[in-house]
């Protein structure tokens, strides 16, 4: 009779065995807040389509300070989704060459990350321009 | 002077007498050099000869020797008892049933390797005469990186989808099935896509890149699963359009 006894070890709280792990939960636990920031948005967007009396519910949502307390907390969140999105695209996508070299991870997160930053300032000035009444 | 000494705890599990595994503290001298490797040797030649672990190369190449240090994958023969303050754990892989003390079944690992046909499937049939299939070197550096997993394990200890899913095709077996399908001469490439584009193929994969960052060889076991994504929505997308010749030109 054969003596083996092949030993498996739980799975439960894996995702609390190593820091590499609490972090990968961390950041996909953020996209909750994406969702959360999407739904807001798409509320203004039924406002805006329900007439002024709505759309002003919406904006006096907006400035009330528990609310934005809240649309902070969202913006850090995506701030560190879209970092640590970044940071692992290296991973994701096709190495990139130029010619026969291959470009470095880190120059494509950085690529990306500056990427986002120039859309974003390209949305706020927009926004801004737009609040101003155009050019 | 009496040598320094630390504390290796390692993880126990003799199947004929324990019901699970037990932590068990070994004192061993230790020197700038000393391997997590030497000391479980030390522990074996002069402690306790029950110890049970796999080892051959002691320099990075055979793959045989990983196991959790420290409570993370790692080969014991390229971890050095001075990087770690105070107890060093040394336990079986994780994600592998544990035959006995460090040794851990492998069984599945391999016909995973077998299942993904890790062999040339040549493009087109050629006679002696023919002449040797030729590769050009950029033709080789798109899947050099590829063909440098030693199957080690250590990306499947830390993948815990792997850990959830155990048949989940996985990481190692997903990169060495990338390395044959980028290579020029290959032509197996659409038997193969079935593996990656099936149940348990990539879409298991949730992109937690732990793979990639203990692979001691820098392989990039999650670039080779999340490119396959791709390559698998592709193929499902635009299944209906011709495909281009598949790969470089061999001739
Ligand atoms: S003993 Fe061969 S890889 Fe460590």
């Amino acid at each position: 009779m054969s003596a083996r006894r092949p030993y498996i070890r739980p799975m439960a709280r894996w995702y609390l065995r190593d820091p590499f792990f609490i972090e990968y939960m961390a950041h996909e636990g953020t996209a909750v807040f994406v969702w959360l920031f999407a739904l807001e948005l798409l509320a203004g967007l039924v406002c805006l389509a329900l007439g002024e009396a709505a759309w002003n519910g919406f904006l006096a949502w907006l400035d009330w300070l528990p609310a934005q307390i809240a649309n902070g907390l969202v913006l850090l969140m995506l701030l560190y989704h879209g970092i640590t999105w970044f940071l692992i695209l290296p991973r994701t996508i096709p190495p990139v060459r130029i010619g026969h070299a291959r470009l470095p991870g880190w120059v494509l997160s950085a690529a990306g990350m500056m990427a986002m930053i120039a859309a974003s300032a390209v949305l706020a000035t927009g926004a801004w321009l737009l609040a101003r009444g155009g050019l | 002077m009496k040598p320094q000494t630390k504390t290796v705890a390692v993880l126990r599990y003799r199947p004929e007498q324990d019901k699970e595994p037990f932590w068990q503290d070994y004192e061993v001298p230790f020197a700038e050099d000393t391997s997590v490797l030497a000391a479980l040797n030390y522990i074996k030649d002069e402690l306790d000869g029950t110890l049970s672990f796999r080892w051959s190369c002691r320099q990075a190449i055979c793959g045989s020797c990983g196991l959790m240090i420290g409570g993370k994958p790692r080969l014991a023969c390229k971890t050095f008892l001075r990087d770690f303050e105070g107890k060093v754990t040394v336990e079986a892989l994780a994600h592998f049933p544990i035959e006995r003390d460090l040794v851990v079944v492998m069984d599945d690992f391999i016909a995973k390797l077998e299942r993904v046909k890790p062999w040339l499937m040549p493009r087109e049939e050629r006679a002696p005469e023919d002449g040797e299939y030729r590769q050009t070197p950029q033709e080789m550096s798109l899947y050099e990186q590829f063909a440098g997993c030693i199957n080690c394990g250590l990306c499947y200890a830390a993948c815990p989808q792997v850990g959830l899913n155990p048949n989940f095709l996985g990481p190692g077996a997903i990169a060495l099935l990338h390395r044959y399908n980028l290579d020029s001469r290959d032509g197996g490439s659409e038997e193969r896509m079935k593996l990656i584009s099936a149940e348990l193929g990539v879409f298991n994969c949730t992109a937690v890149g732990y793979c990639s960052a203990v692979c001691p060889k820098i392989v990039d076991p999650a670039n080779a699963v999340n490119v396959n994504k791709m390559n698998s929505a592709r193929d499902y997308f635009f299944r209906f359009l011709p495909r281009p010749a598949p790969k470089g030109g061999c001739q």
